[in-house]
């Protein structure tokens, strides 16, 4: 009886094998292989890679095939794994500016060079369910045309060459690492953004309404969203030059912010800035306009008290690995704790109950 | 599990972990911040002690962990069984014989050693946490010892409530210097923290390790009128019959009958094999 409350090593083991079961489920139904989940599947396989910080589309594949698409777990698995992995280098930063674009749209001017390119984007479908998807989703081959040759300009760099948006200012300094140092506050931008593009889609995307509905209000425009694949180089100091090891695909969102100028800075444009990991759109203009809003202290603006200017708020509770564990280990047994509060509750009535006898003693 | 190294982090790791705890130990009770690493259970699950654990272990140690004083509860299963196959040292439930012991939530009832490290795992190392929200306030407070807010917050719990109600994670003054969250142990456990033995405490989530060396004096907080009290179920263990030993309260049937039982099970275990016997044990239960 009395070992019967406690768990066990079989439990466990048990526990973990119907687990493997129901992740399984019907056997007459074939098995999702992870190529499947990369092609079929990359939205969620991108949010994984973004979150778990780990551009490996195949591993967050099998991560969200392990984790029956429980995207929160896949991210904590792969977040596991990337911890263990030794470190060689840093790459150089990637140049976005030469990004081979399959999306890239502007919403502050009509038209600009490069174009606004589309791509493949959910905005103009209607979210009409289609029933023929679930008998088969084979697709028949669009037209393509000639993909550009020239680089892809900012929207930003045309306005910077009226210089009326702030200018940002460069610097060599090798940026902190969150992933190696602890967080300290007050944190500066680099990490503030390392954060963002690893927090939680949901809390950051909660954030950034926030400031829409006026919890400190940035007036964003989305400058710009591009999505597309860009060189990752890497200086070998063998080599004494830098060498190309591979490709990523980033959304880049830049927004800008109508600024009416502070007691520091005379009216401009500014800036905010959202940088993910594969095409994650809705992510990385949610990551811009809370970057923005964190930014109050540097343009001299007022703090409002709102959340989303609230650095030490947003980033503390932005990673879903920290949120989640914490809020789930209170499954774990507390009966310890639950005890002493149930002795000290009894003792606190019996306390009350005493006095109020004496008192009803004392009237009579 | 040959593809990890020993006990599961890398040797970098490790030295950073090692390097805040010998801050830790020659600043006794102060926070020190370290690089959390993500580890394959979740925050919240024991990572801090883990890690503290991970960078303490030898070869040569014995290792037992307990959780709510129990050495099978799920997750003191679960952590031991990640240290058997990562690490490969031998394991016990014998608190004597272990070197290094990971705990939540209890101190072990048998009085450590010199020869042991205890490690505990802990959720919120904050003391003032739950008075400032703010870390960069919070530090602040522990630089200039400005601990008038938790005084006041304890008188205003003895005034509201006739009593401090506080049963659990009861803060206590390290070496006069600084206010510790001895992590949630209840406050039954406090007296027991100047120890012969080194403890750690690692919290990984909140990225803080901080530790009290062996005979360090640890005073829960009180006030000379209203002094600190180690309570616990007023009843002796129902199958060992000890007087002194913390006790958790288990529901027998329905009607709400229950019983009192030592929370510490390697403590209970080795009374009843010398023959002791409470009220609900058998003489063969042993």
């Amino acid at each position: 009886m009395y070992v019967a409350v406690k768990g066990g090593e079989r439990a466990i083991e048990n526990a973990h094998a119907w687990l493997a079961e129901e992740r399984r489920g019907d056997t007459s139904v074939a098995e999702l292989s992870t190529a499947q989940i990369r092609e079929q599947l990359s939205l969620a396989v991108n949010r994984v890679m973004a979150e778990g910080s780990l551009f490996d589309a195949d591993l967050a594949a099998l991560a969200i095939k392990q984790s029956r698409g429980d995207l929160i777990e896949a991210i904590f698995l792969i977040r596991a794994y990337r911890t263990t992995l030794p470190r060689f280098g840093a790459s150089r930063p990637v140049e976005t500016g030469q990004m081979a674009c399959d999306r890239r749209i502007s919403a502050t001017f009509k038209d600009a060079p490069g174009g606004q390119v589309l791509g493949p984007t959910f905005d103009y479908t209607h979210r009409l369910l289609d029933f023929k998807l679930a008998a088969e989703g084979e697709v028949t081959p669009t037209e393509q045309g000639t993909p550009r040759e020239d680089v892809t300009p900012h929207i930003t760099e045309f306005l910077q060459g009226e210089d009326i948006i702030q200018r940002e200012p460069e610097s060599d300094a090798v940026p902190g690492d969150l992933t190696r140092e602890p967080m300290e506050f007050p944190a500066n931008r680099a990490l503030r953004l390392q954060s963002l593009t690893r927090g939680d889609e949901g809390f950051i995307l909660g954030m950034a309404y926030s400031t829409q509905r006026g919890y400190a209000r940035n007036h964003a425009f989305v400058g710009e969203l591009r999505i597309g694949k860009v060189a990752v180089e890497m200086d070998i100091p063998e080599l004494g030059f830098a060498i190309e090891i591979g490709e990523l695909e980033l959304t880049e969102c830049e927004t800008v912010n109508q600024f009416q100028g502070s007691k520091t800075e005379p009216p401009q444009f500014t800036r905010g800035y959202g940088l993910v990991f594969g095409q994650s759109e809705r992510k990385s203009i949610a990551m811009a306009l809370v970057d923005r809003a964190l930014r109050w202290e540097e343009l001299g603006e007022d703090n409002l008290g709102a959340a989303a200017q609230d650095e030490e708020f947003v980033l503390s509770h932005s990673d879903n690995i920290q949120a989640t564990g914490f809020l789930e280990h209170i499954k774990l047994p507390h009966y310890v704790d639950f005890q002493s509060e149930l002795e000290l509750v009894r003792k606190l009535r019996r306390e009350v109950e005493e006095r109020t006898t004496a008192h009803q003693e004392a009237a009579e | 599990m040959t593809e990890y190294n020993f006990a599961y982090l890398d040797e970098q790791t490790k030295r950073m972990i090692r390097r805040a705890i010998l801050k830790g130990l020659a600043v006794p009770g102060y926070q020190v911040p370290f690089a959390s690493r993500e580890m394959p259970m979740p925050y919240g699950w024991g990572t801090g002690g883990v890690q503290v654990s991970a960078a303490t272990l030898t070869p040569d140690d014995t290792f037992k962990v307990i959780d709510q004083g129990a050495d099978d509860t799920t997750n003191a299963v679960s952590i031991r069984k990640f240290f058997e196959n990562t690490a490969g040292v031998a394991v016990t439930e014998e608190t004597e014989k272990a070197t290094l012991i990971q705990t939540r939530h209890r101190i072990p009832e048998a009085e450590l050693t010199e020869d042991q490290i205890l490690v505990y795992q802990v959720p919120i190392p904050e003391p003032l946490r739950f008075l400032e929200p703010r870390e960069t306030e919070t530090r602040k407070m522990h630089s200039l010892e400005e601990y008038g807010l938790m005084h006041v917050k304890l008188y205003e719990d003895i005034s509201q409530h006739g009593d401090i109600a506080t049963a659990y994670a009861y803060p206590v003054m390290v070496q006069d210097r600084y206010v510790m969250d001895p992590s949630p142990i209840p406050k039954f456990d406090n007296p027991k923290l100047e120890m012969s033995a080194i403890q750690l405490f690692g919290a990984g989530r909140e990225q803080r390790i901080y530790a009290v060396p062996p005979h360090t004096k640890v005073v829960s907080l009180d006030f000379e009128d209203f002094p600190f009290v180690a309570s616990k179920a007023n009843h002796p263990c129902d199958l060992c019959g000890a007087e002194d030993s913390y006790l958790d309260e288990v529901i027998l049937d329905d009607a709400g009958n229950r019983m009192f039982v030592c929370s510490d099970t390697d403590f209970c275990r080795s009374r009843r094999a010398a023959g002791h016997v409470g009220r609900l044990g058998t003489e063969d239960a042993a």
